[in-house]
């Protein structure tokens, strides 16, 4: 199993995610740049965190416009795995390949700390080594993490299960307390809290570990 | 060439924290105001042919949280 882990201006936990796949999965792994439209080598692409084109725009806007998005795009039409972490988040929603959008946070403050999530399906390629009502403890990072969607496409997104995890002490004003969403397949996914973040003991949390193991495990 | 304006406003009915900010600052301020909107402005510079509402919908503004309006003189 190949990871590939985006590589925009302006990513930067690329190296973070990297590291994980690398050295704590022990799984094979390759950075790709944003000008890039081949993703045929990879099972699995991670489009991490950061503040690519220094979230001009809107964060996420000008990402999504690459070369590299259109082939994250065509990789997703495949039923492949993408995961989209903060930024990434951001960036796949404007991609148009998850519901929603990510707004200011309410406060209008960045928002860097440990939050609990709760998991809310447990039936998913990023959850299925987790249990529904679980809580993990894993950091967010992010000025823009209100998750927004309109009241019937959230209506939508509850009945199909695609709600993956919700804030316990919302950090930012999501909509329905949402921390992270697949898309209706089942194969892309977002969430704004960092996985790659709490990934071993030495960070503080291995909590996110088991969402690496759930998209390697058969 | 033709020059463009482009007004993005967050849509209505959605919160606008900036917005509330500007305004509960201007209230500190002693001013009385109402409903405070932050959004911003792009100009181009753009072919006469140029169709300007397919490019500003598709890579400008996200609809689903923004309203926007075009300014050609």
């Amino acid at each position: 199993m190949r990871f590939a882990v985006c590589v925009f201006p302006g990513s930067n936990c690329d190296y973070d995610t990297y590291y994980v796949i690398r050295d704590v999965l022990e799984k094979e792994v390759e950075f790709v740049d944003h000008r890039s439209r081949d993703l045929s080598r990879y099972d699995v692409v991670v489009v991490p965190g950061g503040f690519s084109y220094g979230d001009y725009l809107r964060p996420g806007a000008l990402a999504a416009r690459t070369p590299l998005a259109e082939a994250i795009y065509e990789f997703s039409q495949k039923g492949k795995i993408v995961l989209g972490i903060c930024n990434g988040f951001q960036i796949l929603t404007e991609l148009g390949l998850l519901p929603g959008a990510l707004l200011p946070n309410t406060n209008m403050r960045f928002v860097c700390r440990d939050v609990r999530i709760r998991v809310e399906n447990d039936n998913t390629k990023l959850t299925k080594k987790l249990e529904k009502g679980e809580i993990l403890r894993i950091p967010v990072a992010h000025h823009d993490g209100r998750y927004y969607v309109p009241e019937d496409q959230l209506k939508e997104l509850e009945k199909r299960g695609q709600i993956l995890f919700r804030y316990v002490d919302n950090p930012n004003g999501s909509l329905s307390d949402i921390a992270g969403v697949m898309n209706r397949e089942g194969n892309v996914f977002g969430m704004m809290p960092h996985p790659e973040r709490a990934s071993e003991d030495v960070m503080g949390s291995h909590d996110g570990l088991m969402l690496w193991y759930s998209l390697i495990s058969d | 060439m033709k020059r463009v304006r482009i007004l993005i406003r967050p849509k209505k009915g959605l919160l606008d924290p900036q917005g509330r900010a500007v305004r509960e600052m201007l209230r500190d301020q002693g001013f009385k105001v109402g409903d405070v909107v932050v959004g911003k402005v792009i100009e181009m510079e753009v072919e006469d042919s140029q169709d300007i509402k397919t490019l500003v919908e598709k890579f400008i503004v996200n609809p689903l949280i923004e309203d926007y309006e075009i300014e050609e003189p």
